[in-house]
């Protein structure tokens, strides 16, 4: 009788875990089919055992003035911080040819921290200042591989704020104005 | 014989007190300038609460001050004991020793030019103490200029004033530097002309200006009040245009003038716009009635900051000065049109300080230049990139615009008020438009990009208070177009491009277009 309970009771509870599961995380982490991915060199971060979600990515397209998309797994994380980290550090992860990506190489994440208003602020190391090649379409793009890949695969975050070493900036090469958080821009993406 | 010479000097020193008092007395409010030749100056002291004066007295060519006169000038506590003198400010102490230029400032050894001197019952100490003993131990900045005979307390803004005057047949241009830099707004007020500096006070030379002679457009220069400089105007004045540029480290104040075209109209009241110009005018004088008299041209980066670089060493700081340094040229020549370049050298330039020379000086056009880096070799061409806002800030730029707030005199007057980072979203359609004119002119000259007039959030135009646009050139990282971008032939082709455009988009604005 208390047995037969006990087993009643583990069975609720799975079910409850599954259907929760299903009505947070699916539709969360559920991004529309890649309409530009690149099939071939995809990028190979350490591997992480456990569940992962898909999340779109960004990289520079092949004329080089704008950003196309890949969708790959990321680590599934528990709360919205530590999923925005593993998307950011999935983004930031170096790439081969023939991706190519806009975040200077080197780049780490600091840190990230999430605001009620759905604001990101993206901590980034000085490497993304100090290694960048300039360029306005060039640092436009970095900037907006940094927003879009957390707007776009995180419905809870409206904008993103890039900072370096912990530190509000006016420009990270000169142009592009990143002292306020920037909203998702597709108009970039091809 | 030690006690004769002591009483002599005991004498000298007396009596070079009591002058340099009775000097101090005559000159209670004048300003810091020499007002009895061999008497010396005092020392005046600018505070936020207003002038002191503090009066030297000079012992064998060397200006000294009293300890006493310091003490309350300063809160301070003097204590002589066993032949040494203490001065103590909260809690920090300066020990000076008769005798010895050596002085101990909070522990730290320091050397003055003189050592202290007696006077009678009083210590006297040169002049440089304040900078050179007080000024570290003290809780507020001090600040010696010992030439204009300035005590600066604390953080008053307090450049220093250059006049330059050139006369030049039926013009003439008056040039200020004030040195750090200030900005001084220049309005007229009848025969003259009142140039009010955002400062606390003024650090000027004896004299602005030498006389002028009788027929000069400018008669004197003179300070009027502490943040104030008046210029007279003579009888052939006609009209003024007045311009702010840094140019480091000093801020530049120009004024151009026009003189009436004869002389036997003296009577005729000043003109408050400059007459139409006659052709041997400065560029300043362009036609008053074209939509476009003033042009800032910016070129990219610069100093420490080079910008992108091509694989051959081209920066692009070098390419955006010296196709600014063409455009401006060009314009100017064939135009007639002022044209203002954020920097003329190799320096570098904070980004709102390049727009504000733009938004100060009332241009009528910004045009940024740059030249493009990818991280693919293979990207090329030109763009012309216009600001572009997230939404809420669109809509906050045309909420502000117009607001009606109460006035003085009572009732409701419409003020536009704009936030400085919103400037730009009045003028995005006209930027737009010169954005598209720009690239119809570089079609079949310049190659053009994939997007070849693109919108993103640039810094620097964000806040320009005109049409303003930021021109990519083409690509240093392509081997190709680093060459060309060096070259002189690109350049020559791309200024005659961008003259091209700023003609047709001055038409377009005369006929009352893109509004």
């Amino acid at each position: 009788m208390t047995a037969q309970r006990i087993v009643v009771f583990v069975a609720m509870v799975l079910a409850a875990f599954v259907i929760g599961f299903a009505s947070y995380a699916v539709p969360r982490w559920r991004g529309g089919p890649s309409t530009h991915a690149v099939a071939a060199a995809r990028p190979t971060p350490p591997p992480q055992p456990g569940r992962k979600i898909k999340a779109r990515l960004f990289y520079i397209n092949d004329d080089g003035t704008r950003l196309t998309t890949l969708e790959r797994e990321v680590p599934y994380a528990e709360t919205a911080v530590d999923q925005a980290r593993e998307i950011v550090a999935a983004q930031i992860f170096p790439v081969a040819e023939p991706l190519v990506s806009a975040i200077p190489p080197g780049t780490t994440l600091r840190a990230l921290f999430l605001t009620d208003r759905g604001d990101a602020f993206v901590d980034l190391s000085k490497d993304i200042v100090d290694a960048h090649p300039g360029g306005s379409i060039n640092e436009l793009l970095t900037i907006y591989t940094i927003v879009n890949a957390l707007t776009a695969n995180m419905p809870a975050i409206h904008s993103v704020q890039v900072l370096v070493n912990g530190k509000e900036v006016e420009t990270i090469a000169g142009h592009v104005d990143v002292r306020r958080p920037l909203e998702k821009n597709l108009a970039l993406v091809q | 014989m030690n006690f004769r010479s002591l009483s002599l000097f005991s004498a000298a020193v007396s009596l070079a007190v009591v002058v340099a008092l009775a000097q101090e007395t005559l000159s209670q409010s004048a300003q810091p300038t020499p007002t009895a030749p061999g008497a010396p100056p005092g020392l005046t002291l600018l505070s936020r609460d207003g002038r002191r004066p503090l009066p030297i007295v000079m012992v064998s060519d060397q200006e000294f001050i009293g300890l006493d006169d310091l003490a309350a000038a300063f809160q301070l506590a003097i204590h002589e004991e066993s032949g040494a003198i203490t001065v103590s400010y909260k809690g920090k102490t300066i020990i000076l020793t008769p005798e010895q230029t050596l002085a101990s400032v909070a522990g730290r050894l320091i050397s003055l030019p003189a050592p202290p001197t007696r006077s009678g019952r009083r210590w006297l100490v040169p002049v440089e103490f304040i900078a050179r003993a007080l000024a570290p131990i003290y809780d507020v900045r001090l600040e010696l200029r010992k030439p204009a005979h300035l005590v600066i307390v604390g953080d008053l803004r307090v450049p220093r004033l250059t006049v330059k005057y050139e006369p030049a047949g039926a013009a003439a241009r008056l040039t200020i530097d004030a040195m750090p830099r200030a900005t001084g707004t220049v309005s007229q007020d009848g025969d003259r002309l009142t140039v009010k500096f955002d400062a606390d006070a003024l650090d000027v030379p004896g004299q602005l200006l030498p006389a002028q002679p009788a027929q000069s457009i400018v008669q004197a220069v003179r300070v009027t009040d502490a943040t104030t400089v008046t210029v007279d105007l003579g009888p052939r004045f006609a009209g003024f245009k007045a311009a702010s540029q840094p140019v480091d480290p000093v801020m530049r104040l120009v004024i151009d003038f026009v003189a009436q075209p004869t002389e036997t109209t003296p009577t005729q009241p000043p003109a408050a716009q400059p007459p139409p110009a006659p052709p041997e005018l400065p560029p300043a004088f362009a036609p008053p009635s074209s939509p476009i008299r003033t042009i800032t041209i910016d070129p990219g980066h610069g100093g420490d900051d080079a910008g992108a670089k091509g694989a051959n060493g081209t920066k692009e700081k070098d390419v955006a000065l010296s196709v600014g340094h063409r455009v401006k040229a060009v314009i100017e020549a064939r135009l007639g049109v002022r044209v203002l370049l954020t920097r003329d050298d190799d320096r570098s330039v904070p980004l709102d300080e390049r727009t504000a020379i733009a938004n100060n000086n009332k241009a009528d056009l910004f045009i940024s230049l740059h030249a493009n880096a990818s991280m693919r070799r293979s990207t090329t061409g030109a763009s012309i990139i216009c600001a572009s806002f997230d939404a809420p800030s669109e809509t906050a730029g045309a909420a502000h615009a117009g607001e009606r707030l109460p006035t003085f005199g009572g009732g409701l007057r419409d003020i536009e008020l704009v936030p400085w980072d919103l400037a730009q979203t009045r003028h995005l359609d006209q930027s737009v438009a010169f954005a598209t004119i720009l690239a119809e002119s570089f079609k079949g000259h310049i190659p053009l990009g994939a997007h070849p007039v693109d919108r993103a959030p640039m810094r620097i135009l964000e806040p320009a208070n005109m049409p303003a646009v930021l021109v990519e050139m083409g690509f240093l990282t392509n081997a190709d177009q680093e060459k060309l971008l060096a070259g002189d032939a690109f350049q020559n082709t791309l200024v005659q491009a961008v003259y091209d455009s700023v003609v047709r988009f001055r038409d377009v604005l005369a006929a009352g277009g893109t509004r």
